[in-house]
This record gives C-alpha cells, sequence and structure tokens, in this order.
C-alpha cells in the first residue's frame, strides 16, 4: 500500500513540477547572489589589499563583520529589520555575505604574487592601476577561480537557508509536499529527492571546480 | 515612494529606540545569553565529534583498502553536496517516523549531530589532504623501521600534516559555530532561536546583540585561521 502512494506520488507531474520550480529559484538566488558577490568581493578584495590606510580599513571592517556573523541573521536581519520582502533579504544576504568570503578568496589570490614582480612593473614606468590590471590580477585570477566555484556550491545551499524567510525555493516545495502527503513513505520518498537534486546539482558542480583546479595547477605551474 | 521611505525609516527609528533598548535589557538579554551557552555546548560538542569523524574519514580515504576509500568518498560527498538545513531537518522530523527512539534525544544533541556530520566530511577533507601532503617514501620509511602502521601514522605522518590541517581546520570551527544557528529550524534553543523568540517583542536591540555575539565568539577563531593560512604560505 505504502510502496504504491509512493508510486503514485511520483507518478504525478505536480509533483515534479513544484520541485523544479523550487529548484528554479534556488538556482536564481544562489546565481544572483554569486554574481553581486563577486564584484563586491573583488571590490572589497582589492582595497583590502591596497596599503592605503582608510581604504584597506573599510574593507577589513567589512569582511571580519559579515564573516564572523551568522548568514541565517543577516537573513533575518533583513527582513525583519530592513523590511523587505523575503526573496529581497535572502538575496541581499547572501550577497554580502558570500561578498566578505570572495574578497578573502580575492586577497588571497592578490597575496600570493610575489612583491618581485610589482616592483619589475614598477621599474618599467607602470602605475598601480596597470600593475593590477594587466600584471597582478590575471594571474591572480587562476587562484581564485577554484575556491570561488565551490563557493558557488556553498551558495546553493547557503540558499535553503532563505526557506526560513518563507521563500518557496526547492527545501521549501519539498516541505509544502510533504505537508499534503499521506503517508510516512512519501514524505521520505520527498526528502530522498530533494536531497538527490540538491546532490546532482552540486556534485555537477564540484566536479567542474576539481577539473578546473587540475587543469589551472597543471598550467599554471611557470611562475612561481 | 518617499512616503514609503519616511515609514520604513520612522520604523526603524523605533525597533532601535531607547524604550525598546529597555525593554531588551530587562525582558530579552538573559534569554539571549543562555542561547549563547548552548550555542556554545553545542558548538563544543559538535567540533569533538566532527573531529573524530573527519580523521576517521580521512584515515579511510588515504587507505590501501578500496572499500574503504569508497566509504570515506561516499560520505563526504553526499554530505558536502547536501544543505545542511536539510539533513537538520530530516533527522528531526523524518528520521524519527522511521525511528521513533530518536524523539527521545534532545533537540540540542540532534543540533550536534547534524553539525558534526556535515562538518566532519569537511574535516575529513582537510585530514585527507594533510595525510596526502607527507611523501609515501616516509611512511615506507617507517615501517621499515619495523613501525606498525599506526604507529607510522601516530609518529611520523600525521604530526607533520597538523601544518597542512590546522588552517581549513580552524575554518570550519567558524563555519561550525556560525552554523550552529540551524537551531533555529528545529526548535534547538541556541541564541539565533532565542534571538528569533525575543525579536517578536524588540527586533532591533535583539538581533543587534546576537550579531555582537556570534562575532565575539568567531573573530578570535577567524583571525587564528588567517594566521595559519599565511604562516602555511610562507613554508611554500
Amino acid at each position: 500500500m505504502n510502496n504504491l502512494s509512493i508510486a503514485h506520488m511520483l507518478a504525478q507531474g505536480s509533483f515534479w513540477t513544484s520541485l523544479l520550480n523550487g529548484l528554479g529559484v534556488t538556482l536564481i538566488v544562489s546565481a544572483i547572489s554569486i554574481v553581486v558577490a563577486f564584484i563586491l568581493g573583488v571590490i572589497f578584495g582589492v582595497m583590502r589589499y591596497s596599503k592605503v590606510p582608510v581604504v584597506s580599513q573599510i574593507a577589513a571592517v567589512y569582511i571580519e563583520f559579515l564573516r564572523n556573523v551568522p548568514l541565517l541573521l543577516l537573513m533575518f536581519a533583513f527582513f525583519l529589520i530592513g523590511q523587505m520582502e523575503n526573496l529581497t533579504a535572502a538575496i541581499v544576504a547572501m550577497s554580502i555575505f558570500t561578498g566578505a568570503v570572495v574578497a578573502e578568496v580575492v586577497r588571497g589570490g592578490l597575496n600570493s604574487i610575489p612583491k618581485g614582480q610589482w616592483e619589475a612593473a614598477r621599474s618599467q614606468g607602470m602605475t598601480y592601476i596597470q600593475i593590477l590590471r594587466y600584471i597582478v590580477l590575471p594571474q591572480a585570477v587562476t587562484k581564485m577561480i577554484p575556491p570561488m566555484v565551490s563557493q558557488f556550491v556553498t551558495a546553493i545551499k547557503d540558499s535553503a537557508f532563505a526557506f526560513q524567510l518563507g521563500v518557496v525555493e526547492l527545501m521549501n516545495r519539498g516541505k509544502i509536499i510533504q505537508s499534503q502527503s499521506t503517508g510516512v513513505g512519501q514524505v521520505l520518498m520527498t526528502y530522498a529527492i530533494v536531497a538527490g537534486i540538491y546532490f546532482i546539482v552540486n556534485f555537477i558542480l564540484s566536479i567542474l571546480a576539481r577539473k578546473l583546479q587540475k587543469k589551472l595547477s597543471a598550467g599554471g605551474g611557470t611562475i612561481g | 515612494m518617499s512616503g514609503g521611505f519616511t515609514q520604513w525609516f520612522s520604523n526603524i527609528q523605533y525597533m532601535f529606540s531607547l524604550q525598546q533598548w529597555q525593554y531588551f535589557f530587562k525582558n530579552g538579554f538573559t534569554g539571549l545569553l543562555h542561547g549563547l551557552l548552548l550555542t556554545v555546548e553545542v558548538s563544543l560538542l559538535g567540533l569533538f565529534f566532527a573531529l573524530i569523524l573527519g580523521i576517521v574519514f580521512g584515515v579511510l580515504a588515504t587507505s590501501q583498502w578500496k572499500v574503504a576509500r569508497a566509504v570515506a568518498r561516499v560520505y563526504v560527498e553526499f554530505f558536502q553536496n547536501t544543505p545542511l538545513m536539510l539533513q537538520a531537518i530530516f533527522l528531526t522530523f523524518g528520521l524519527p517516523l522511521i525511528w521513533p527512539a530518536l524523539v527521545k534525544v534532545p533537540l540540542f544533541m540532534i543540533l550536534v549531530i547534524a553539525l558534526s556530520m556535515y562538518h566532519g566530511a569537511y574535516i575529513s577533507e582537510a585530514v585527507r589532504a594533510g595525510i596526502q601532503s607527507i611523501h609515501r617514501g616516509q611512511l615506507e620509511a617507517s615501517l621499515s623501521q619495523g613501525m606498525t602502521y599506526v604507529q607510522a601514522m601516530r609518529y611520523v605522518v600525521i604530526p607533520q600534516a597538523l601544518r597542512v590541517v590546522l588552517p581549513p581546520l580552524t575554518n570550519q570551527a567558524v563555519n561550525l559555530v556560525k552554523n550552529t544557528s540551524v537551531g533555529v529550524a528545529i526548535g534547538a534553543m541556541e541564541l539565533m532561536y532565542m534571538t528569533k523568540q525575543i525579536s517578536d517583542m524588540t527586533t532591533g536591540p535583539a538581533f543587534l546583540v546576537a550579531a555582537l555575539l556570534y562575532f565575539i565568539l568567531c573573530f578570535p577563531l577567524a583571525t587564528l585561521a588567517r594566521r595559519l593560512e599565511d604562516r602555511a604560505e610562507v613554508n611554500n
């Protein structure tokens, strides 16, 4: 009987469209957040790396504060204090939270470039911006890409926190389906399928990240 | 539009007004401190079990035995590629459906279990990388000296591997502390849960103070992680 009801649930088109809609929201939230986070991360990462006192300190405050509070707290804060719509609150919180992580990745990438290159480029008469733009950033990007991709996986997982604000993403869709389920079998099967969808998406991304890392570390061994 | 902004701004002013702060310190602050205490307990227990899982699966991942490597791989991939939120909710509301005895486990322990399995997966990857950073020859040399596998690990490989393992491990500790906030979804009365409860009455102060408390917990750990990373970088 139980098996029958599970098969019945899986045979329904609405079950799958509901979950895929949820996955769509999950992916949109993660994608917007990671793009905004990338922009914020490059800006604050370069600011943090710079030797200009106030600029570097502003970036330090941004990075340190956001890296050391939970994402869930930020989401609730934008939702309840910032009085934003739940979806907006989730995206804004994820963007600035992930932005701080990316800023650290950028800083790490920039730091990995030997100081001698700065001196060499400066002796050739290049300006600060030119050195950053043509010498340092292109090399640093190679080191930044793998942690950046794995941050994307993290963003997809983190977006499940938005379910706490009532955003109807994948996790929430699963919960809604479960609330209408008729038996234990259906509830458990829904858990398994939601987990499976997250797993497939993230696993593919993880494999891409690993391949990218191998490719980059093989080709990037020319300097240092 | 500007009316909307005025309304928004005056709402925020109200949320952070003096009487809200007075109300918070009278009725909410001790609640937050209780939450903080549970967050610390959950973090310490979670880190302890995550370390055990991380070491066990990290060692399995580097073993000669194919089945052991496969088991470690499945563990790591599953827990790294699904959300902690989902895992915690499954442990709390899903698993008890087929394993009723689980209902008796206190919710903070469920949170500890969820956190240690999730972060254990990340730690085991760090442990694996640490072990693999040691040249195979060292293990062979130790074995040829009559050491057992366990002895070679204990006295030769692990002490060196720690240099590689410590920076990501410390980062995981920070993430684990932040992730205790998942307790709000399952009803474990840690800091985030208490903040949410108190914010029904006084929103601004509850969130601001909670953010500060989390920051105080995480900042020293995050700074330590950065130091360790910078030192590892120099040694390379």
